[in-house]
């Protein structure tokens, strides 16, 4: 796999999927979003945009969560192949 | 299943073991939200729960008294969450509850873990964490009809053998296999404890005991291993601030944490991270041909929908739509309601009026008693319609989406989606606003919510602007064809939420510093609301607002009554109603002399509301009238409207029937009264001007718009926040923001006007 410029949740496009790789921090937002299943391997994909271009619709593990454009932000993605 | 019929058996020989075994036990339940748990505790408590406060934190404490099997049992409702990992006082409570360290609470000898079926991957990350407490644990599959449209389909059984517990499946909205449930955790109370599993590498238990030594060499506690492994992941958490504060032995501790962090990260262990992976990777693990999922997951109708209700111009529109009747409905539907429970209170007060003879007891019976109740139970139509709406609305998993869709535009107000519906409610009433804060995760979202809600423009200050707009400004047709007095209403209702955005932005600065409040939120699968689920939520918080708000409402229009109502000698106003009634009685009887005997009964009732007047002049509250002119004075005001804006303490629109009896035209006087109009146009100060003009009406409205005369709301803030402190500060700064609006508004107003 070629080293790219690390892509975030928020750089998806409405129907993509991606692989996360990691999530950046220690803090309580970090642990949330593992805590609701963002983990390194696992697929997520973007539903949809709500109508100010935020919050985001995220799906993960077969179930729908909302993420703020700030808070996806803390979610690297695998470059694609 | 029933204890009750055997335990009523009267053979001796058998008491010993029918009756009613001595210890009582403990239960707790615990699950993610939206996994119907309280559906679930609602049908094993029988509704019978009694709630209250944990103390010194805003978490509601319910606890449903059950027999089953002979056995008492405390069943214990804990809030839902994804995690037991405590970030804030309010979230220490159900783990503290779990360890059996909670004030009020005995120690807990089982647990029950209600998961969502058709998400069992990211429920089972709650349920490892429970299970490291080591206590028997009944796992109930609910929502088990959801998965199966969903296609998923789960093999409970080998779930039960891979996790050595009971497994049970239920719909709980449907009360399906709740007998069940209760048999399996009547019979999981005596169980031992269990041992837990050990899903982390072994430096990590070997990290916590280390942890726990020290804790016990150096702050001379014992902590259980469970919060010691809970200290050691969660970073900056809950129970890292309580333990490591700055004495000598919290340095101490906080550096052996972060030593033993560093050589956890040195062995590939690194905490927090180390925890999600290790139980998302047991959850995989005992999942793995335990549950199936459709090849190709099947574009659900939930999907569909979902697409629309958050589209960006349909979705906005639906949600436009569904607020509007929400909105209309408090505002408008509950008014005949309110109509009837007065009309009840006006039909007991006659009564009352009918056998007792005028005197003191007559009035703190109706004046006082009758009229508290009626302060209370007027509430109860505007609680119920929006309970009836948000229930609805959470329960078909809608409210998360509305959430979604305002998050954008209460980020801009610094608050979150979810202050939307309590704040919007609160353009009805704060009261029913208030309560519905509880959705709002963030402690500090919540009360700013709470704190600004009663600038809202409730619909008690309507009356307040009708009489005034009616009697002061006059009807002239602005630019656009815009009605003046139209404006002025628009403005007064206007005036509120604008002040509300500084307001909550001060508030956040001075009392909540720190960073933002994350927004992670579920959206559940829509379904089918369930009626039993909502009326059992409608039912809860109206019972919850009588009970734990009523009693306080209710003594403060005791203690406003009294004021009103001492000293002062009434004997002559007894003597004036006892003349009244008999003259009327004449009347009846005499319709020949009706003529006569109506002038008669006019001057009679004339004396009698100058003979009320000057005894509500005279009371406590009439001095506290004069008493605070001097303070008034600036804001246009005489000691008359003084003494309405004290006596509108328990309600605003009190200040109507207050006026109307010191202006002595009797208290049944109304907004649309002219005789009351009338009274203020030519109300005069000693020296002969005008008390009232366009600034002081004006002045007095804006006094209104902004104030906390609302006794209800305050209660309700107290209950909520679980403390006295925020509902004094709610009321201090609103009357301060109130005078100082009311000063504005008269001083510059008499400049121009």
């Amino acid at each position: 796999m070629e080293a790219r410029a690390s892509r975030l949740l928020t750089d998806l496009r409405p129907g993509d999927s991606a692989i996360i790789a990691e999530i950046i921090g220690d803090d309580s937002l970090s642990i949330r979003l593992m805590e609701m299943g963002l983990l390194e391997g696992e697929s997520v994909s973007l539903i949809g945009y709500a109508p100010l271009g935020d919050p985001i619709e995220f799906e993960i593990r077969g179930y729908r969560i909302s993420l703020r454009a700030a808070e996806a932000q803390r979610v690297c993605l695998e470059a694609i192949s | 299943m029933s204890a009750n019929s055997d335990s009523k058996t009267s053979n001796p020989d058998s008491s010993s073991s029918e009756t009613v075994k001595p210890t009582r036990k403990t239960v707790a339940l615990i699950g993610n939200p939206n996994t119907g748990k309280s559906t679930l505790f609602n049908a094993l408590s029988g509704m019978k729960a009694r709630t209250g406060n944990y103390p010194g934190v805003t978490v509601e404490k319910k606890v449903g008294k059950v027999v089953w099997n002979h056995r008492e049992i405390d069943l214990v409702d804990l809030p839902g969450t994804y995690s037991l990992s405590p970030r804030s006082p309010d979230e220490l409570v159900s783990v503290d509850v779990l360890l059996g360290r909670q004030e009020g609470v005995s120690a807990v000898d089982a647990v029950v873990c209600i998961v969502d079926a058709s998400n069992l991957e990211r429920n089972l990350y709650l349920v490892s964490q429970s299970l490291d407490l080591g206590l028997p644990t009944v796992v109930v599959l609910n929502m088990m009809d959801v998965a199966r449209s969903n296609g998923i389909s789960v093999d409970a059984e080998e779930l039960a053998k891979r996790l050595e517990l009971p497994v049970i499946t239920t719909e709980a909205h449907r009360r399906k296999n709740v007998e069940v449930v209760k048999q399996a955790i009547a019979d999981s109370v005596d169980r031992p404890l269990r041992t837990p599993e050990s899903l982390f590498p072994d430096e990590f238990y070997a990290e916590a005991g280390q942890l726990r030594e020290s804790l016990r060499t150096h702050k001379d506690i014992d902590i259980p291993q469970f919060l010691a492994q809970r200290l050691l992941i969660d970073r900056g958490g809950q129970i890292e601030q309580e333990l490591t504060d700055s004495s000598a032995a919290g340095q101490q501790i906080k550096s052996d944490l972060e030593a033993a962090r560093e050589r956890l990260a040195a062995a590939n262990c690194r905490v927090p991270a180390i925890e999600a992976r290790v139980r998302y990777g047991w959850a995989r693990e005992i999942l793995d041909g335990v549950v199936t999922h459709p090849a190709e997951r099947p574009a659900s109708k939930s999907d569909a929908l979902d697409r629309y209700l958050t589209h960006r111009v349909f979705g906005l529109f639906v949600f436009a739509a569904l607020m509007m009747l929400v909105f209309q409905t408090i505002y408008t539907w509950a008014g005949p309601l309110m109509d009837q429970i007065e009309t009840g209170q006006g039909f007991v007060a006659g009564i009352v009026e009918g056998v007792l003879p005028p005197g003191p007891l007559r009035s703190l019976l109706v004046d006082g008693i009758i009229a508290g109740v009626g302060g209370v139970l007027i509430f109860l139509p505007q609680i119920c319609l929006l309970f009836l709406f948000i229930a609805t609305l959470e329960d078909c998993g809608y409210m998360s989406r509305a959430a979604f869709l305002m998050d954008r535009f209460m980020a801009k107000l610094g608050l979150s989606g979810k202050s939307f519906v309590p704040l919007m409610s609160s353009f009805a009433c704060a009261v029913p606003g208030v309560m519905a804060t509880r959705v709002i995760e963030s402690r500090r979202d919540r009360f700013v919510t709470i704190l600004v809600a009663p600038l809202m423009s409730c619909s008690a200050r309507l009356p307040v602007y009708l009489l005034l707009i009616k009697a002061f400004i006059p009807e002239q047709t602005l630019a656009l064809g815009l009605g003046l007095q139209g404006t002025v209403l628009f403005l007064m209702y206007a005036i509120g939420a604008l002040v509300a955005i500084p307001v909550a932005w001060g508030l956040k600065k001075l009392f909540f510093p720190g960073e933002t409040p994350h927004f992670v939120m579920e959206l559940p699968s829509y379904k089918v609301p369930s009626v039993r689920v909502i009326f059992d939520r409608v039912f809860d918080r109206g019972k919850a607002f009588v009970v734990r708000a009523g009693t306080l409402i209710f003594a403060t229009t005791i203690v406003i009554w009294a004021l009103g109502y001492y000293p002062g000698d009434h004997s002559k106003q007894y003597e004036l109603q006892r003349s009244i009634v008999a003259t009327e009685t004449i009347l009846e009887s005499n319709p020949d002399n009706a003529e006569l005997l109506e002038v008669t009964l006019e001057d009679l009732e004339n004396e009698y509301h100058t003979v009320s007047s000057r005894l509500i002049a005279g009371s406590a509250l009439g001095q506290m009238g004069h008493a605070i002119e001097p303070i008034v004075k600036p804001l246009g005001w005489d000691w008359r409207i003084g003494v309405g804006a004290i006596a509108s303490f328990p309600a605003r629109e009190v200040i109507i029937s207050t006026l109307g009896t010191i202006y002595s035209l009797g208290g049944d006087v109304d907004e649309e009264s002219e005789g009351l109009m009338g009274a203020l146009r030519t109300s005069k100060w000693p020296d002969g001007t005008n008390v009232y003009n366009i600034p002081v009406a004006l002045s007095i409205m804006v006094f209104f718009a902004l104030c906390a005369q609302c006794a209800a709301t305050l209660m309700v803030i107290k209950r909520e926040t679980n403390s006295w402190r925020w509902p004094i500060f709610s009321f201090v700064y609103m009357t301060v923001l109130a005078y100082i609006g009311a000063l504005i508004t008269y001083q510059v107003g008499s400049l121009w006007l």
